[in-house]
């Protein structure tokens, strides 16, 4: 499409249309995608809690995100008068665009990415670790003591978090070779469910060295994204709601869309770096008939059901628990495994003892 | 010691939650599907408040301000007058919906089944001047639930 | 086209929010104003098509230092007409720093009006397309390995070094003994009895 746009509009000029149109096919699925995962949530959060959950706006409550959208939209945005008014007004910014950029480099299908550049995975990090400063700016802008702790809560979570995502991105980087997300996908192929079965025999053993790694990362995940029982940020038995607490109307709102966003893209990580991405669950002739879009949104929202399962079973930690998790047990075993990971490709891969 | 090391790192007790609710996901919802739905309400249930009518149109309440005496919360308002006819009747029936602690003394008070409380509970307002009610309110609620109210109470007769 | 765009973009914001780092009255818009000067010098990297150092910036520089930054100076209670009375007695320290810089920028000026040193980006790409990553991988764990691994050491020690000068156990308080916590098991904390009707429960 971009050399279509071109032929029209001339070089650069085309290039740059055509890329905001790409931008917009991402972001724009993804905010409809974040209203209906909301919908989503609170009905797998009702269904296992006994309760029927939103069932009035449309045909099953189907539209109530966007009832809530709508009120949100109307109500009047207040600035408390001892705010720091622009960076109270930059926080959510921050946060709702941090959330849509690392959209850019994740591949939909072969070949369906916006930005395939070979830094694609260390781009993610860089991104999500800017994440943390519309928490931070918030907390401190508003001018309050709830969401002050609740900032210094969630940025040290985040900090202590994205220590371990980081080791366990770094097994699998060494297993893929690669930085770039379309060729960790790709190193998948062949294998069963992604890499979790892909080790020695064709592909039909389970991978002892991954998978472990893979629950680390979602658990992780979750508190990257101060999901359910690592929500301390928002804990409303604690902090009232945290960061969030002076924040009304849209201000409030991007905040909301940035972090179901952030949890769309961990649960699409997840599915990209362990579960084989856009590849069909096996490798089976057939399967590939399938889009691999089709694959990549069906993983997607099986991890979003995980997440709302914890969300809906596991009570929240305490922030010590919390941080003796990230500091005592994930950092040093995702430490070990990278040792693991690595001694294991210089005995298989590198030499050693081929 | 061993096996509470491999219970924690399977995350054993984590897996059986899951497994727990996972179940419970498929269960038949202990909520019913509530604007379409609706419980069955008691008759001696206390909810909206209406001024009710005799069968020939004429209004029950004689103005004689028990209900205005007993309520708790002083939530009624009364003022009464003479009408053409000789009879003692109110100009000004007001009940401040936002006082009313729906206790039901206005209708335990009424010698004659003026003021009742009756099974409606849906009258959310957007504004709180709406929840405000008048003379004029109370009897179109009164015309409205009539049948309703009349069941109730006919319902409740036996034990009263 | 774009790339001078872009690059006088990005340098302009780096120049302007450098100097806002300078000017702004408050210390949290100091640091704001320095972790968007840190992006903006990660989108140059970017145009010179070192990627790799873009990333790390960012990870590094606007991921975990400055966030650290931002905490102390957040933490800090400034109270600024204090602060303007020290002015005074650091101004000749502050003066030598200042003509010290002056010298170097007149120097630098001078010797690239002499004539420009052929450092070039050339210089530094590889012919094929290696990714920069694996480029600075093959250097740093070959050429450079002793230097790489000598950092790497300074920078444990530095960390033991500041563990070991902030870290002292107060006495006299009780803290919570997690692992103690983690250790007990549901059948030591609970006891099951079958309690006759009318007496207390002894525990």
């Amino acid at each position: 499409m971009t050399s279509w746009v071109q032929s029209y509009l001339g070089l650069g000029f085309g290039w740059f249309v055509a890329h905001l149109v790409y931008i917009l096919l991402i972001a724009l699925p993804l905010m409809l995608a974040v209203a209906m995962i909301i919908y989503a949530d609170r009905k797998i959060w009702a269904a296992m809690a006994l309760r029927r959950g939103p069932n009035v706006v449309g045909p099953l409550g189907l539209l109530q995100s966007f009832a809530d959208g709508l009120k949100v939209f109307l109500q009047e945005t207040i600035i408390p008068s001892a705010a720091n008014k622009g960076l109270f007004l930059l926080a959510p910014i921050i946060t709702f665009t941090v959330a849509l950029m690392a959209w850019a480099v994740i591949p939909f299908d072969a070949g369906l990415v916006l930005a395939d550049i070979n830094v694609g995975l260390l781009y993610i990090l860089a991104i999500s670790s800017i994440g943390v400063y519309g928490v931070i700016i918030s907390g401190w802008a508003s001018n309050s003591k709830y969401p002050f702790f609740s900032a210094m809560r969630a940025s040290a979570q985040m900090i202590s978090y994205e220590v371990s995502i980081g080791f366990v991105l770094v097994c699998v980087v060494l297993w893929a070779g690669s930085f770039n997300l379309t060729a960790i996908v790709m190193t998948q192929k062949g294998y069963y469910a992604g890499w979790l079965g892909g080790f020695g025999l064709n592909g039909n053993v389970f991978n002892p060295l991954l998978f472990p790694m893979s629950i680390v990362f979602l658990i992780s995940a979750m508190a990257e994204t101060a999901r359910a029982p690592f929500d301390l940020t928002e804990a409303e038995s604690e902090l009232v709601a945290g960061y969030q607490t002076e924040y009304s109307s849209m201000s409030f709102a991007l905040f909301w869309l940035g972090e179901y966003a952030n949890v769309l893209l961990m649960c699409t990580l997840n599915a990209l770096l362990f579960w084989g991405g856009y590849l069909p669950p096996v490798d089976f002739w057939l399967l590939y008939y399938v889009p691999g879009i089709v694959w990549l949104f069906i993983k997607i929202l099986i991890f979003f059901f995980v997440f709302s399962w914890v969300k809906a079973t596991v009570p929240r930690y305490r922030y010590d628990q919390l941080m003796r998790l990230g500091w005592k047990i994930f950092l040093p075993l995702s430490l070990f495994f990278v040792f693991l990971v690595s001694g294991f490709l210089m005995l298989t891969r590198y030499g050693g003892v081929s | 010691m061993i096996a509470h090391w491999i219970k924690s790192f399977t995350l054993w007790e984590f897996v059986k939650a899951h497994w727990l609710t996972l179940k419970y996901f498929f269960k038949p919802k202990a909520t019913i599907n509530y604007p379409y739905e609706k419980n069955p309400i008691s008759p001696r249930f206390r909810g909206e408040h209406a001024l009710r009518r005799y069968p020939n149109g004429e209004e029950r309440c004689i103005a004689c301000k028990l209900c205005e005496a007993i309520c708790p919360a002083q939530a009624i308002t009364i003022e009464a007058q003479p009408r053409d006819d000789g009879s003692r009747r109110t100009t000004r029936y007001d009940i401040d919906m936002v006082k009313c602690i729906y206790c039901g003394f206005c209708q335990e008070a009424c010698p004659v089944d003026a003021i009742v409380e009756g099974p409606n509970f849906e009258f959310a307002t957007e504004t709180r001047e709406e929840l405000i009610y008048d003379k004029t309110k109370l009897l179109a609620n009164g015309d409205k639930w009539e049948r309703a109210i009349a069941a109730n109470l006919a319902a409740d007769a036996p034990y009263r | 086209m774009i790339q001078v765009l872009a690059f006088y973009l990005f340098a302009t914001i780096v120049v302007a929010s450098g100097a806002m780092v300078i000017f702004a009255r408050n210390p949290v818009h100091s640091v704001l104003w320095l972790i968007l000067a840190f992006f903006n010098a990660a989108g140059l990297m970017v145009l010179l098509s070192a990627e790799f150092v873009a990333m790390l910036l960012v990870i590094v520089y606007v991921g975990a230092v400055a966030v650290l930054f931002l905490f102390v100076v957040m933490m800090l209670d400034i109270d600024f007409a204090q602060l303007r009375a020290g002015f005074v007695s650091y101004f000749p320290l502050g003066g030598a720093i200042a003509v010290v810089l002056l010298v170097e920028l007149v120097l630098g000026v001078g010797a690239w009006k002499a004539g420009a040193i052929n450092l070039g980006q050339r210089a530094a790409r590889l012919p094929d397309a290696t990714p920069n990553i694996e480029a600075i991988g093959q250097l740093l764990y070959t050429r450079y390995i002793f230097l790489f691994e000598a950092a790497g050491l300074i920078l444990l020690v530095a960390m033991i070094g500041a563990i070991v000068l902030t870290h002292r156990a107060r006495g006299g308080t009780r803290p919570q003994n997690i692992d103690r916590q983690n250790r007990r098991r549901p059948d030591e904390a609970v006891r099951n009895i079958d309690q006759p009707v009318g007496q207390g429960v002894e525990l």
